[in-house]
């Protein structure tokens, strides 16, 4: 990678090593190997109790009654709660409030939570959830985004599709506003475009699981004067504060949430889960209730990646210039709303790929059905839609007998170039930097034809189902797009305080953020951060809580530069006051002056003492809410408008041998460039970019939730795969830095464009071993052999 | 009933145990040994990865009542007081944890690799750890950290 120049400051004791483009250790990285760091599912706390969740196991049917009598009558059994005890609104949601906190009268569903119970032990509470008597009458599921829109469906490659203007939004209406939970229209250009070269394509993304290894969990604590502290794992704990202390009744400051140890979440975390209903145990029994899910209810309790049907079209001159793009992008949401009107607002507005196209016409629609709830996963609306736009760029570069590499370099954004949107890109954009660099690594060997092959490098691997024979190459290229933070207006910001003292004689600093860690190193940049404004060694970083003002959400690859500006704000603060106050100390004044190694510093004079003695009793505190740009609402006829605050690159080339007798396919080479604008922790990042990457592999090769009339066939890691060790390639990885000039320190996202790039990489490759068409992901192996 | 088994070195015991309760809920909640994971408690992430009388086991697997009078070795037992041991010291240099959940298990895995073999192959390090899923780092700096760790432990054995 190209080395990071450090922006910390130079010649005197610590931070530079510890500071800003360095990579610190991670401050909780002791614990966490020696087996001692708290996860949610590792709270404990004297006399508390277990809450179970009873979910329905039907995706669609009305509740005539719920009988929790025999429940109650179990011994060691403190409550058994349904709808009807839930203390204030009985709706909750991220953007549209429309999901009951327990079922009212509806499932919508499968695994849709319906009553709750508390016990003396795990065991004894899901039995006793077990003997709640739920009488359902049961409905045919919509289980078809399109259908539940009333759109028709899509029979061959070239139908035309369906008029959508006339949404029936009376067709088996989920929802009392009915199945359509947005749509995206843009329109940018001429509206009968005409090109040399058309190619069509109809694609098809699967369901994809965050499947975080910590299932989602949580301790409730009951406090006197009937308020309550929960201690989750989440990804943004005031979005949580403000649906729980709706949920509750209660005013925020009886509501208390402390972050929990989190293993992993990538988007799986941002909808509530056992948040409320620990809350409502914990109040009701006025005992601690711990509720931890096991795997199988883990893939019921949280929302997955829309599954995606896109038909795209696109227009080019002979020269391989794009002309136009059409694309019609369905996305299932499911029962519920969760965050997918923000889902289809990135399909839509990003969906034509990170390219110039003169012309446009984008209709993204998320609708409501029967199957789970979808909502944010790591790369958000934008995963689903790369795998439609590289596969047709691969589809044109072939029609025009071009190089794929060539033809998407043509067509590049780059900074200055509009996107469809007709947002101007007003930063960097090394589209085509980034795709040559790709190119230029060095390739994996060829496999050798002579010798015994390791079959651990071959499809199947130690299977033993090939020695090399019906084995095939192919490379795959595939550059992706990426908001960065949150769009379309959002008031998008973080809260930092910072605190600076001596402590014990050594200037010791406090950074105080409700911005949860979730594993990506956010506490390490927010040190770093720390170490480098204020040239202080000691930092400690204070427990994520709501005793401090927003964090904004773990999400949309925001935390550095949100939070990361919040904590650099709120430093430069202190900064300033330290200064003055050392000023004032020394009686005169002292050009220059700034702070560096734990000593006061100027221009002139060197060294003028040590922080912590000039600081004396003193106490600096300043808290900063940081908000990053505007952005603005886009245009509902035409989608246009300043939408995105940043955008986040990354291009792959995959390398695959794939059996093609048996399907199976060995990614060889898997390697990455990305531009980040300026690398914080360079070792966080490219630890970032091999994790994101391998979610990507996983969506194009194993990874999907199979629902068969909207019940999840597979909610086990038996049966829902991800990739593990053997399945994942040694990465090259180029890491860039084009500073954003609107951006703290020039930092750019970095957590989901990997995610976006490595699959439509890896299926392109597979395209190129077999000359396949692949319309499907994950690819599996009968779409390989055609059997 | 009644389960009673040593716990990296020290005799413990736990009373009043379900029949049905695993090892690795004893461990979690009974023994106050919650670095063992649970992630899909059937055999499949190894995020519960402990030694069994010195033999790799998946917690998850074992009834308590197997555990009764045997030797069990967690991740709690891998550092010796505040010296971690070489893999431990290894992932937090490679940058091999991010969330950590995996981390436990993938620690116990891979400090019985480099017990039972000094300088693993890429291959071998791969077959060795392929029972154990992580989400967060694409497994590479988990790679590097075992690479790491096996030149050490080979360096300090010359």
């Amino acid at each position: 990678m190209t080395v990071p120049t450090t922006g910390a400051p130079q010649g005197l004791t610590a931070p530079a090593g510890e500071g800003v483009g360095a990579s610190p250790r991670r401050p909780d990285g002791t614990p966490k190997v020696k087996g001692e760091f708290a996860y949610g599912s590792d709270m404990w706390m004297d006399g508390m109790v277990w809450g179970v969740t009873l979910r329905s196991p039907h995706p669609y049917a009305r509740i005539r009654s719920i009988d929790i009598g025999s429940a109650l009558a179990e011994p060691g059994v403190y409550a058994a709660l349904t709808h009807e005890d839930v203390p204030g609104s009985k709706f909750y949601g991220l953007e549209i409030v429309d999901q009951p906190v327990l079922a009212v009268d509806t499932v919508r569903y499968q695994g849709e939570p319906v009553a709750l119970v508390a016990a003396d032990h795990p065991e004894l509470a899901r039995r006793a959830a077990k003997r709640i008597r739920v009488d359902y009458d049961v409905y045919e599921p919509v289980t078809d985004a399109r259908e539940a829109l009333g759109h028709p469906r899509w029979n061959q490659v070239h139908d035309a599709p369906g008029t959508v203007s006339e949404l029936s939004r009376e067709r088996a209406a989920l929802h009392p506003q009915g199945n359509l939970v947005r749509h995206l229209r843009l329109r940018k250009g001429v509206p009968e475009p005409v090109a040399d070269v058309v190619v069509i394509g109809e694609y098809e993304v699967g369901m994809q699981d965050q499947a975080f290894l910590g299932p989602e969990s949580g301790l409730a604590v009951p406090v006197p004067h009937g308020g309550v502290e929960l201690y989750v794992a989440t990804q943004w704990l005031h979005v949580d504060q403000r649906q729980i202390c709706a949920a509750l009744g209660l005013p925020p400051d009886m509501v208390r949430l402390t972050l929990a140890g989190v293993g992993g979440a990538f988007g799986g975390r941002e909808d509530l889960s056992m948040h409320v209903h620990a809350c409502m145990l914990a109040l009701h029994t006025g005992k601690p209730v711990k509720m931890v899910y096991n795997r199988e209810e883990s893939f019921y309790g949280h929302v997955h990646r829309h599954p995606a049907r896109m038909r795209f079209e696109h227009g080019a001159n002979r020269d391989g210039t794009l002309v136009y793009v059409k694309a019609q992008i369905y996305l299932d949401g499911g029962a519920y709303a969760s965050s997918t009107p923000a889902v289809v607002g990135n399909a839509g507005t990003m969906g034509a790929g990170p390219y110039v196209v003169p012309n446009a016409q984008v209709d993204a629609y998320g609708a409501y059905t029967n199957n789970p709830p979808c909502g944010a996963m790591r790369g958000f609306g934008s995963v689903q839609a790369a795998f439609a736009y590289e596969a047709q760029m691969d589809k044109l570069a072939a029609e025009l007998g071009m190089d794929p590499v060539e033809l998407r370099c043509r067509n590049a954004l780059s900074e200055g170039s509009q996107a469809p949107t007709g947002q101007v890109i007003d930063s960097p954009a090394p589209v085509e930097e980034l795709l040559r660099r790709v190119q230029a690594m060095p390739l994996p060997p060829p496999r050798t034809a002579d010798g015994e092959p390791d079959l651990r490098d071959l499809p199947g691997g130690v299977a033993n189902t090939t020695h090399g024979e019906g084995v095939m190459r192919g490379i795959g290229y595939a550059v992706a797009y990426k908001n960065v933070g949150f769009s379309e207006g959002f008031d998008d910001y973080s809260t930092a305080r910072v605190r600076l003292e001596t402590v014990a004689g050594e200037a010791t600093v406090t950074v105080h953020t409700a911005a949860a860690e979730v594993g990506q190193g956010l506490v390490t940049v927010e040190r770093q951060i720390a170490r480098t404004e204020l040239g202080v060694r000691r930092v400690i970083v204070h427990p994520k809580d709501t005793q401090v003002g927003s964090g904004g959400s773990t999400s949309a690859s925001r935390q550095t530069y949100v939070t990361g500006g919040a904590v650099k704000a709120a430093c430069e603060k202190v900064r300033a006051r330290a200064l003055a106050l050392i000023q004032h100390r020394l009686g005169h004044s002292v050009p220059g002056l700034r702070l560096d190694g734990g000593k006061v510093v100027s221009q002139s004079e060197g060294v003028i003492g040590d922080l912590a003695d000039l600081l004396g009793e003193e106490v600096i505190d300043e808290t900063v809410e940081w908000h990053h740009r505007p952005t603005e609402a886009v245009d509902p006829e035409t989608g246009q408008g300043f939408a995105h605050v940043q955008y986040a690159f990354a291009a792959h080339r995959a390398v695959v041998d794939v059996d093609t007798e048996l399907g199976l396919v060995k990614v060889v080479a898997l390697d990455c460039a990305q531009d980040v604008g300026k690398a914080i922790n360079p070792q966080a990042v490219v630890g970032q970019i091999q994790g994101g990457s391998a979610q990507g592999l996983g969506l194009a090769l194993m990874e999907e939730i199979l629902i068969k009339g909207g019940k999840i066939r597979n909610p086990s890691f038996t049966d829902y795969l991800i990739p593990t060790i053997l399945d994942m390639p040694p990465m090259r990885i180029d890491v860039l830095e084009y500073a954003d000039p609107n951006a703290p320190y020039g930092v750019r996202g970095v957590g989901e464009p990997p995610t976006i790039s490595s699959g439509p990489a890896i299926v392109a490759a597979i395209r190129d071993a077999t000359g396949l068409s692949l319309h499907q992901v994950p690819v599996r192996p009968e779409h390989i052999t055609g059997t | 009933m009644r389960i009673t088994c040593t716990v990296n070195g020290e005799q413990h015991r736990a009373d009043d145990v379900w029949e049905g309760e695993s090892l690795l809920y004893v461990l979690r909640e009974r023994m106050g040994f919650p670095g063992s994971k649970n992630a899909c408690e059937q055999g499949e992430c190894g995020s519960c990865t402990i030694y069994l009388d010195g033999v790799l086991a998946c917690a998850c697997l074992v009834a308590a009542g197997q555990a009764d009078g045997r030797d069990v070795r967690t991740v709690e037992g891998l550092a010796s007081g505040d010296e971690l041991s070489p893999v431990q010291q290894a992932f937090l240099e490679a940058g091999a944890v991010q969330c950590g959940f995996c981390t436990p298990g993938l620690l116990v895995a891979a400090h019985d690799l480099i017990e039972r073999q000094a300088a693993p192959t890429d291959a071998e390090i791969r077959e060795a750890l392929a029972g154990n899923l992580c989400r967060c780092t694409g497994y590479e700096k988990i790679m590097e950290a075992v690479r790491l760790a096996a030149q050490r432990a080979t360096a300090s054995q010359r």
